[in-house]
This record gives C-alpha cells, structure tokens and sequence, in this order.
C-alpha cells in the first residue's frame, strides 16, 4: 500500500520541517531546504492544516515511483517534468494517482530541489520529534538514509480518505478562483523575485551577529558585489565565491550556535551561508544571516548562479517572514475553495 | 551583555568574549533562567562558551519584544561563582586497543602511559557547550602536560565512545566518525542515543569526571549497557 520507489533519482530524501528542540545537544536540524516549496506541495496535496508533513525532496534529477494503491500527491518547487504513465501533468496542482500509476520525474529544467507531498504525508516513524533525514548522523526518514530502489513508502491516509479527497479533486476549479495572472500563484514557489530571468537572485539579510569582525569596507563589499554559487554547495550550505570580504580583528571567533542562513566569512574572506544540515555551532565570524523568507530561493539555486545581498533589520524581517505566511494562508483558502468540503 | 539579531529567528546574548569558566557558568544561569521562564514564541536555546542563542518563531514574537524581556531576565544572572551542573562520572578503558594513541601520547609528554593516565583522569572537566557531533562535549581544562598535536592524517572511523585528546583540548566522540583527535581511551557507556535524548547523560554546563576501568570491566559495563 503506497509509494514504491522504482529510480530513487540523484538524491532523494524524506524531509519535514526539521528536528526542533535538540541543537543544544547538537543534533542538526535537518528539514526541507526549501520550506516554502515544501509548504506549497502540502497544500496542494490536501493537508491543509499540516503544511510541514514529511515530503519526499528530490535534488537536480527525480525519479520514478510506482503506486501501489490510490494516493493524492502535488509537485512544487523544481520543474522536474513530472509525467504521470508517460503524460505530463502539473506542477502546483493535486493529482490523482491510482494504483499501478507511475511517476516519474527527470531533470531540472528550472531550479534544484522538487517536493513532493502526498496526501496524509509521508509516513515514516518520527525520531525525536520529525521525520526527516539526518544523513550526518544516519537517523530519522527511512533508516536514516537517501532512498534507493525497492524502498515502500506509506501515506497517512485510509483508502476511505483518499477516496473523497480525489473525488474533490477531479471536480476542483482553480482557474476561476485564483486569477492566473499572480505570478506567485501560477508558479508559488519561484516568485517573480527568484525568477531566472533576472541574472542575479535576491538574499535579504539582517547584519551580525559578527559585523563588527569586519571592516566598513567589508561590509560594503558583501552587500555591493554579486557573489556566484562554488561547485561546493549541498544540503549542508552553499559555499560562494566572490570580491573577498575585508576582515577586521576576530574572524575567529569563540564558537557559538550557528543557524540556517548564517553568512560564515572563512580566512580567505569568502561566505558560506548555512542550509538546512549545516552545524550546530562555528568558529567562523558571521557578517549577516539571510532571512527565513529567503532562504527556499538559494536553496533553488544552482552552482555557476549568481546572488546579491542586501541589508534589512531584523524587525523588517520579522514583517517579511508574516507576509510570506499570509500568501501560504491565501493559498490555503484558494484550494479550500477550490476543492471544497470533502 | 550584547544582544544581537540572528536573522528573523534568532536573538544572540553575548556575556563575554573568552573562553571562562565564570561566564560560561553566567550563560548556563541565564540558559536555566530563559527555559524556566518559557516566554512564548521561544522555540528553543542554544548555550555555547560565552553566549546562549534564543530562537523565537517570527509569526509569534520578534527581535524588539524578545530582546527587551530576555535583557530583563538577565539583570538577575548573578556572578556566575555558583556551579549548577552535574558531576557526571564517565568510565575509560584507557589505552590498549581502546587507546591506540595512549604510548605516543606518553611519548610526546615524556612521561610513562599511567602517568598519562593519572593526570587525565585526576581532574573535572567542565562541559562548555556540544556541538559538531550529537553529545560531543566541548571540555575545558585539559592540563598542559598532556597536550598533544593531532593526528596529521586523521582517522577516517573512530569508535563510538573514543576519548580523545586534540591540541589543548580533550572529548569525548558520541558516535562512530572521522577525526584527528589521538585516541586514549574508550566509555562503554552509550553516549548517543536518540531514545535518551529527552533525559541526556549530560549536558552543557555539567563536568565530566573520566573513572579508568580495566578491559575486564569494560566488557561488563558494555553488556549491561546492551541489555538496556
């Protein structure tokens, strides 16, 4: 009964919101890197009042995955050409799968990372509060590792459940409801801003908590300049290559608790920024932190792409992170609506 | 004490810019104080040598209201002379096969291997903060005598339980892992596990006290451990 993995694709885990509440024993958070994708494809796949399910998060190239009894699923972020038996279908939409269907994904033609939700969620057992994979230290996901051919996978749903919900979902009219124009609606997980039409990807970031390690010239450098994604990026951070950031006195500092999105400047003076697997704790000075809201369009980036940064405070960012949500809540409504009561 | 933004999750209290004993017992303090406090929208602390990191959900509280109440609680963080951890006493296995580097280490100090020995296992080291592996403590104290550089080329797998010494540091490795600490000794005792990781063997701000153990208790301690 569920999701049988025929291609497991380049690297495949299972992630949800991460592993909260364990940093200070140095257990890595882990989670979707883009959380925002992630949130989306939940939606989408009818768990409307659990956004963070476990989802399967694929990198650069998908792969294939029998169905071995009726699931709805959604595919957000990266578009990995999803066919279902041989015919394309939408991204940012639910689908009906039936039983013997097959899915399967290829490579990324726009972006890096492809989630996929299934309604109920993916169905692992919990390990210290979450389902996602810590491949660092092997637990959590299934068995703690990227998945491979052979691998089952359960939704957490009932064939009852499953049945009504599909049954809304052939009958959903989302056209007339969301008006196709809204960019971040059409395609919600890569507003305008993350587009790659535009050379350069936005990160906004709030200055320190080391800015002072650095001289004013620095800090101007790290905000002035486009810096380009190294070949040396993963789930654990994205290393960047760039003018060289100007050091005052400390770049090495007394380590303290690193967190997704730091901006770490290394001795040579070049930024890594923090992604979902990164360490609990570093001894490198941190010139800024990208924001939450941020943080899903560098993780749909690939090496060779470039980025600018730019300053905001923390109180700005604050705001920021509660308008992104209200667009996930508008979502929400959307589908609710569009679906209806099932 | 300094309070800085970590992005939109997160607040940094600075209450100095050493490694101390002092202050690291000041950030303990503030750490117990903020937990018992439970502010809502804090969703977890990080302490580390000289600084607690607080993270707050944005859609709940932010920076402003954050840092004035947690710079509040900090008026009450006394002088820091007070302990408050646990003393928790960690049995080695020193050298041997346990501790494959214990002669080289006895080596490099120019002493015998017990004395080596006597001199890791006489003192109490404080546990500053964990991080780069699941439990791995950062210990402060090492006595100078026994420094030791690290290995040139590390070892790609290190046992669950090596202590090791790194420099001017000694530790603990929670888990199998690669490192370039030299290896003295081994625990039998379980240090990383996920289904204690409610009630942790210890944490930051407690002092590990290493008991040596011969091979023969090792194993015993080893089988009880398995049973659990």
């Amino acid at each position: 009964m569920g999701l049988e993995i025929k291609l497991p694709g380049a690297f495949t885990s299972i992630q949800d919101k991460g592993r909260r509440g364990y940093l200070s024993q140095g257990f890595i958070e882990s989670g979707a890197c883009d959380k925002y994708s992630m949130a989306v494809a939940n939606l989408f796949a009818g768990n409307l009042s659990e956004p963070e399910l476990a989802v399967l998060e694929f990198t650069l190239k998908g792969g294939e995955i029998t169905f071995t009894s009726d699931e709805v699923i959604a595919l957000a972020g990266a578009d990995m050409k999803p066919l279902k038996n041989g015919v394309p279908i939408p991204m940012n939409r639910p689908v009906v799968m039936r039983g013997g269907d097959c899915l399967r994904l290829g490579m990324a033609s726009k972006g890096l990372r492809a989630y996929l939700a299934v309604y109920g969620g993916v169905t692992v057992l919990p390990v210290l509060g979450s389902r996602s994979t810590d491949l660092k230290s092997c637990l959590g996901g299934l068995n703690g590792r990227t998945l491979k051919t052979g691998d089952l996978l359960q939704s957490g749903k009932s064939g009852e459940e499953i049945k009504r919900f599909a049954a809304a979902v052939s009958e959903m009219d989302f056209k007339s409801l969301a008006g196709e124009n809204e960019p971040w609606f059409i395609n919600p997980s890569n507003p305008f801003r993350y587009s790659a039409e535009k050379r350069y990807v936005l990160l906004r970031t709030v200055p320190g908590p080391q800015a002072e390690a650095f001289t004013e010239e620095g800090r101007n450098t790290f905000v002035r300049n486009p810096y380009q994604l190294t070949a040396d990026c993963d789930r654990m951070a994205c290393r960047l290559n760039g003018p060289p950031i100007e050091i005052g006195k400390g770049a090495d500092i007394i380590s303290d608790a690193v967190m997704e999105g730091s901006v770490q400047i290394t001795s040579s003076g070049l930024p890594i920024v923090m992604l979902a697997d990164h360490q609990t704790t570093g001894g490198y000075a941190k010139i800024a932190t990208v924001i939450t809201t941020d943080i899903p369009a560098l993780a749909q980036l690939r090496p060779g792409e470039w980025v600018t940064f730019q300053y905001v405070t923390a109180m700005e960012a604050v705001k920021i992170a509660r308008k992104e949500n209200k667009k996930l809540l508008e979502l929400k409504k959307i589908i609710e609506t569009a679906t209806g009561k099932w | 004490m300094k309070i800085k933004a970590v992005g939109d999750r997160g607040v940094l209290l600075e209450l100095g810019e050493t490694i101390d004993e002092t202050v690291n017992r000041q950030v303990m303090e503030l750490n117990r104080s903020i937990i018992a406090a439970s502010i809502e929208g804090i969703t977890e602390t990080v302490p580390a040598f000289c600084s607690v990191l607080v993270c707050y959900d944005p859609l709940i509280t932010d920076y402003e209201l954050l840092s004035s109440r947690l710079e509040e609680l900090s008026k009450s963080v006394t002088s820091g002379k007070k302990s408050g951890g646990r003393l928790v006493k960690i049995p080695v296995c020193y050298g041997g096969e346990s501790g494959p580097d214990l002669s080289f280490v006895a080596e490099h100090a120019g002493r015998k291997e017990r004395e080596v020995i006597q001199i890791h296992s006489s003192r109490d080291y404080r546990i500053y903060m964990l991080g780069f592996l699941p439990g791995f403590p950062y210990l402060g104290g090492l006595d100078k005598r026994i420094h030791t550089p690290r290995l040139t080329t590390p070892r790609t797998k290190i046992p669950a339980g090596s202590v090791g010494i790194g420099g001017e540091q000694t530790g603990i490795y929670p888990m199998e892992s690669p490192g370039g600490w030299q290896l003295i000794g081994r625990t039998p005792l379980k240090l990383f596990d996920v289904k204690r990781a409610e009630r942790p063997l210890y944490e930051a701000g407690d002092t590990i006290r290493f008991i040596p153990i011969t091979l023969e208790e090792y194993h015993k301690i080893r089988q009880e451990q398995e049973k659990r």
